[in-house]
């Protein structure tokens, strides 16, 4: 085990480590501990596991074409609902 | 905000009530006010009614706006407010659960170490386990839940989420490696679950 990180230390750097904006001696450092430690590279990679799990199911959640009616109908834009977006809503109701 | 898409706004149209202006600002971020209000709220109903609600009051306070955060910054702003309020109102208790977060703001917690990458997509992202997912975020208290979802689901950076919360930088990173961490727990035991089975089976 890497003397020079802690546990402490493995988790205060551990959100900046899975988003990739840590300086490189750290990181270095980091993937040492890593290294030596199978639990820790377990939590790391179900880590980023996590965040990706739930931005990538996010992603399809869009807005319905029924709520954007009723948006614009609440909006007084009534006149702009046929205006498809130019921007592609991917709408998936 | 779907930045590949974002195109400029004139705020001098948007504060003069250009009406087409107002309606490509509302297309252009509605579909990520209505996701935020969803994930927070876990309830269709009330998310379409914080979408309505957003915009409406966006829309009064545009002649006012400054422009000192960005447009989509402030939505979210007030598409949070809104949801919190929501919260608030169905839960009367949320004092006390928001003071038990500040009692245990140290305690980290890391119990499951199975290792469950490995799942095949099809089974990560199925319909039970979005579903799943779905729960998972809303065991987390507001604060942290809000965080979480500006940050990795709609990938603000650091500074825009504590833009739109007024909070500071640092309290936006405390509370985003909390939230990852229970949520991993979470699912580290519902697919380490799944992963036993098919070692079993």
């Amino acid at each position: 085990m890497n003397k020079d990180l802690d546990c402490g230390a493995f988790l205060d750097s551990l959100s900046e480590y899975v988003d990739g904006v840590i300086d490189s001696a750290l990181c270095a450092e980091i993937e040492d501990y890593i290294a030596d430690c199978d639990d820790c590279r377990v939590v790391v990679d179900t880590l980023k596991k996590t965040i990706y799990l739930y931005h990538k199911t996010s992603e399809e959640n869009t807005i319905p074409v029924d709520v954007r009616e009723r948006l614009f109908h609440r909006l007084d834009l009534d006149d702009f609902i046929q205006e498809k977006s130019l921007l592609s809503q991917n709408v998936t109701s | 905000m779907s930045n590949e898409n974002q195109k400029e706004f004139s705020l001098e149209l948007l504060r003069s009530g250009d009406r087409a202006e107002i309606a490509r600002l509302v297309d252009a971020h509605s579909a990520n006010i209505y996701r935020v209000a969803l994930k927070m709220l876990a309830n269709t109903q009330d998310a379409e009614d914080v979408l309505q609600n957003t915009f409406f009051k966006a829309i009064q306070a545009l002649p006012d706006f400054e422009g000192r955060s960005s447009l989509s910054t402030w939505l979210y702003r007030i598409a949070v407010n809104e949801s919190l309020m929501l919260v608030r109102h169905r839960k009367p208790e949320f004092d006390f659960v928001e003071k038990l977060d500040d009692d245990e703001e140290r305690e980290l917690l890391l119990t499951q170490f199975s290792d469950w990458c490995c799942l095949p997509e099809s089974e990560l992202m199925s319909s039970e386990a979005q579903g799943y997912l779905d729960e998972a975020i809303q065991e987390l208290s507001e604060k942290l839940r809000v965080v979480f979802i500006l940050r990795d689901i709609e990938k603000l950076s650091i500074h825009e989420t504590s833009e739109t919360l007024e909070i500071s930088e640092s309290a936006v990173k405390v509370r985003l490696l909390r939230a990852r961490l229970q949520l991993r727990e979470m699912l580290s035991k519902y697919y380490g679950e799944q992963l036993d089975t098919e070692k079993r089976g």
